[in-house]
């Protein structure tokens, strides 16, 4: 019957349409792909600094080692170390998202993107000042599943303004974080398994699902 | 006639409309030209089209300047919203009856 084929396009646009204007889907897997990566080498340069703490990291810090003299040499390395993988992860994030944007033919940068990043830095925000109070009171141990558990909530919160399985990755970032708040000697270790191989699968995964078609490289 | 087909609203029975009202139910607020982007129709199809949802009383439209160009913001009345799931509902309901 030729108008029930017309009321299923008819339905079907609708769709296309609610999500095409709702949710930022430039989103690339390549991406997540590419941060677990960096993540990971991250890992590998900290493991070579601080080895000795690398599968016992301390939960607390006497306020006098992280006033002493030695230690902005480690918060020198610490930000060298994490704020080149955020660099990278951002930049390989903007490149791949802005190559998918533009082979689909859907602008980059519009409300839905504005929107997806604003509701990402909201708990991100937070869970930065919460982190820097931990570090301010020596709770070192802890500032890593706070991370994960802030980044997870972040993602959980943005998944509703992009693609729907950053939903489930934030959901498992959360989990990690919980469990690397009762193993706190390994935080260095679920750290590197939240922000590397977490990242690595699901951007595989959506990757898969969303772009191989897409034409090849 | 089944009464569902009587809910199948005549003001939502063409492609622009449609989609016009499915990108207002999702979104707060939508500007002109980005309805004009997502939907693919020229300025004039979306003019005639959105005017002729305002006075059905389903969108509600909005016009100020941003510096010195007019800027216009179209969003979906609550009773737009109500005759747009109806609508969605008997288009739902027809489809099933023909399974």
């Amino acid at each position: 019957m030729n108008e029930h084929r017309e009321q299923l396009e008819a339905l079907t646009e609708i769709r296309d349409l609610m999500n095409r204007s709702s949710r930022f889907l430039s989103l690339s897997g390549l991406s997540g792909v590419f941060a677990g990566v960096f993540a990971l080498a991250g890992a590998a340069v900290a493991w070579f600094y601080m080895r000795d703490v690398f599968f016992h990291f301390p939960l607390y810090a006497p306020v006098e080692v992280l006033t002493s003299e030695g230690i902005s040499e480690f918060y020198l390395f610490f930000a060298l170390d994490a704020g080149g993988v955020l660099f990278l992860s951002l930049l390989s994030g903007w490149i791949f998202s802005k190559r998918k944007a533009r082979r689909a033919g859907i602008p980059f940068w519009d409300h839905t993107a504005w929107r997806a990043l604003l509701n990402l830095a909201i708990p991100l925000a937070a869970g930065a000042i919460f982190c820097f109070a931990l570090l301010m009171h020596g709770v070192i141990g802890f500032i890593a599943p706070a991370t994960l558990i802030f980044y997870g909530m972040a993602l959980l919160n943005a998944s509703k303004y992009t693609l729907n399985d950053i939903r489930y990755l934030g959901i498992s970032e959360i989990a990690l974080g919980l469990l690397a708040c009762i193993w706190v000697g390994y935080g260095i270790i679920f750290w590197a398994i939240g922000f590397g191989v977490l990242h690595i699968i699901y951007g595989a995964a959506m990757w898969w699902k969303y772009e191989r078609g897409a034409g090849g490289s | 006639m089944k009464d569902y087909l009587l809910k199948l609203n005549k003001a939502f029975e063409n492609r622009t409309r449609l989609g016009l009202m499915s990108i207002l139910m999702v979104n707060d607020e939508v500007d002109f030209t980005q309805l004009r982007d997502l939907l693919q129709v020229t300025d004039g199809n979306l003019a005639s089209h959105a005017a002729a949802l305002e006075k059905a009383g389903y969108i509600q439209v909005s016009k100020q300047f941003v510096g010195k160009k007019p800027n216009t913001t179209y969003a979906v009345t609550r009773a737009g919203r109500k005759a747009f799931t109806e609508h969605l509902d008997a288009l739902e309901k027809l489809l099933k009856s023909q399974k």
